[in-house]
């Protein structure tokens, strides 16, 4: 005998699209006034210590030797694609200023970032989607704190504040393996390798890169707690919540590289209007 | 007495006895599932209070609205006679102070060991120095039966019955008014059941708190109650009929005439039972 009224559910396309899209509403809603909740306890609170510190050396030191590993190798496949087509208009010593504007600009950041979506991002997704199916969540509440302070305040300050630094790393990695494998490997003149990416290189394309990447870290950070605070019960809502994490911090990361880069180039040649353009 | 306590609570002896918590025509639901309509419920001062009723028929939902982890949809949840609703999210933190709330899987925080875990909400609370911290934690740990000794362990090095002590313990820490429990004994032998009922006995005699027990376990039920009461599916309500079927003392609850109640004191599942019968 059963006495709850429940509506009879629709399943014509119209209905389907209006659900997704109000879904969808909601989520933005929802990540929304998560955000102003962090940015809240980030000025009324502050971490404690030793868990920011822990937390700063798993995004950072944690993170370094696949930043490492992966900025190498992309300063390498940049030089073997783009080896021959120089080659082809005898402009091979040209290389280096491509490599190094493509690391310093737009690959360095979006590889630290990448890396620290899916390292550091999904391992706090699930970690704290764990926290709250085992009800540790509640608990925080139970006991009188505030688990955004608690738990994303700190995680949202070390990727905030470290992905720079990876940023640089990855930089520095990528243009290293660039030139040492032209240099040994595609006998590129090293002299005029640097003549000529000193030349294309400005500090504000470092600038640009690590600006941006200042933008991808706070997205991950909030992304990922996002989806560990609202994490569906069972193993599979903690899988869900992970995977989730990093395919929405992907797209993030690729939408801000867009907008930021078109933003910040706009400014650049609003401020140096002589300068030839940076696209 | 607490230092922690907020309100000092009623005089027993006062002509007007506020009751700690209670809930008036509380509905709650999750998207389009009705787990709880039209609750009507008080926990009288001092009491103890135990919550029985069917899987899924809302007791955990009953006690986190209690202490406000979740929101009523509809209905009013009192703390000492105010709305819930009308306290700002700061009086909220502040006077979930008053409560305990043990967790159903204890809910123990897995990065940090049982030192930390009671010192929580100490920490949390207010300015301590770690030496009183430390006298704290170790006092809690005694009292529910835990050597100062597994301090550095953590949660995960411990078995299901002293993860139980150690939450009880960081329930304790903070001296609440009122002691919430969810499944105390849920999935613990039978002799580890028997020692957190008599915690619980011992908390009540040794702090003189409310108690709220949420539990299946009849022999919980006969160790803890003063008073009882049944909670029914919102499923199987009649249209208007209030979702505590039941409330009354231990004795009443066993030879009650209600067969749902009946069924449920005897050890039986009273839907089984109805659909064969």
């Amino acid at each position: 005998m059963s006495t709850v009224s429940v509506s009879r559910p629709t399943f014509s396309p119209i209905h389907r699209l209006g659900a997704l899209v109000l879904d969808w509403v909601e989520s933005v809603g929802d990540f929304s006034l998560f955000a102003i909740g962090v940015l809240g306890q980030l000025v009324s609170g502050r971490p404690r210590r030793r868990v920011l510190l822990e937390t700063m050396y798993v995004v950072g030191v944690g993170s370094i030797p696949v930043v490492v590993v992966t900025g190498v190798f992309i300063g390498m496949v940049l030089a073997v694609q783009g080896y021959d087509s120089f080659h082809h208009l005898g402009m091979e010593t040209r290389i280096g200023s491509v490599i190094n504007v493509s690391l310093v600009k737009e690959l360095g950041p979006v590889l630290a970032a990448t890396m620290l979506a899916g390292r550091v991002g999904s391992a706090m997704a699930a970690e704290l989607g764990t926290m709250r199916v085992t009800e540790q969540i509640d608990a925080i509440r139970a006991l009188g704190a505030n688990p955004v302070g608690q738990l994303v305040v700190p995680r949202f300050l070390a990727c905030f504040l470290l992905i720079p630094v990876l940023t640089i790393v990855a930089d520095t990695v990528g243009i290293v393996g660039g030139w040492l494998f032209s240099t040994q490997a595609l006998d590129v003149n090293s002299h005029f390798y640097w003549a000529h990416s000193r030349a294309f290189v400005t500090a504000f394309d470092v600038a640009t890169g690590l600006i941006k990447s200042v933008f991808f870290g706070g997205a991950i950070a909030l992304v990922a707690c996002y989806h560990g605070f609202h994490c569906r019960a069972g193993a599979k809502g903690v899988g869900r919540a992970a995977t989730v994490s990093f395919v929405v911090s992907f797209v993030a990361i690729l939408a801000l590289d867009f907008f930021l880069g078109l933003l910040l180039n706009t400014s650049y040649r609003l401020a140096y209007p002589q300068l030839p353009s940076l696209l | 007495m607490s230092t922690l306590a907020l309100n000092p609570g009623p005089d027993p002896g006062s002509p007007t006895v506020v009751e700690p918590v209670s809930l008036r025509a509380v509905g709650r639901r999750f998207g389009s599932q009705e787990v709880l309509r039209n609750l009507t419920l008080s926990v009288r001062s001092g009491e103890t209070l135990v919550v029985i009723g069917e899987s899924g028929c809302g007791k955990s939902v009953t006690l986190k609205l209690m202490i406000s982890l979740l929101d009523a949809t509809s209905g009013e949840v009192c703390w000492e006679g105010h709305d819930v609703a009308g306290l700002s999210r700061t009086e909220r933190d502040r006077h979930r102070l008053r409560f305990g709330y043990l967790f159903q899987n204890s809910a123990l925080f897995d990065s940090f060991d049982v030192f930390e875990n009671v010192a929580y909400g100490l920490r949390e609370s207010a300015d301590r120095s770690e030496a009183e911290i430390r006298a704290v934690v170790v006092e809690r740990l005694e009292e529910v039966g835990l050597d100062a000794g597994i301090c550095s362990k953590k949660p995960a090095e411990l078995s299901g019955g002293m993860r139980k002590r150690v939450a009880l313990a960081r329930a304790l820490a903070l001296e609440p008014a009122v002691m919430l429990y969810d499944e105390p004994t849920t999935g613990l032998d039978p002799v580890m059941t028997g020692v957190i009922n008599r915690l619980i006995c011992q908390v009540r005699g040794r702090r003189s708190v409310t108690s709220v027990v949420v539990t299946h376990d009849l022999s919980t039920v006969r160790a803890v109650a003063d008073r009882v009461v049944m909670l029914e599916p919102v499923s199987r309500l009649a249209p208007d009929e209030p979702q505590a079927i039941f409330s009354g003392t231990v004795a009443e609850a066993f030879a009650s005439n209600d067969s749902r109640v009946a069924a449920f004191m005897q050890g039986g599942d009273a839907s089984w039972e109805r659909e064969v019968g």
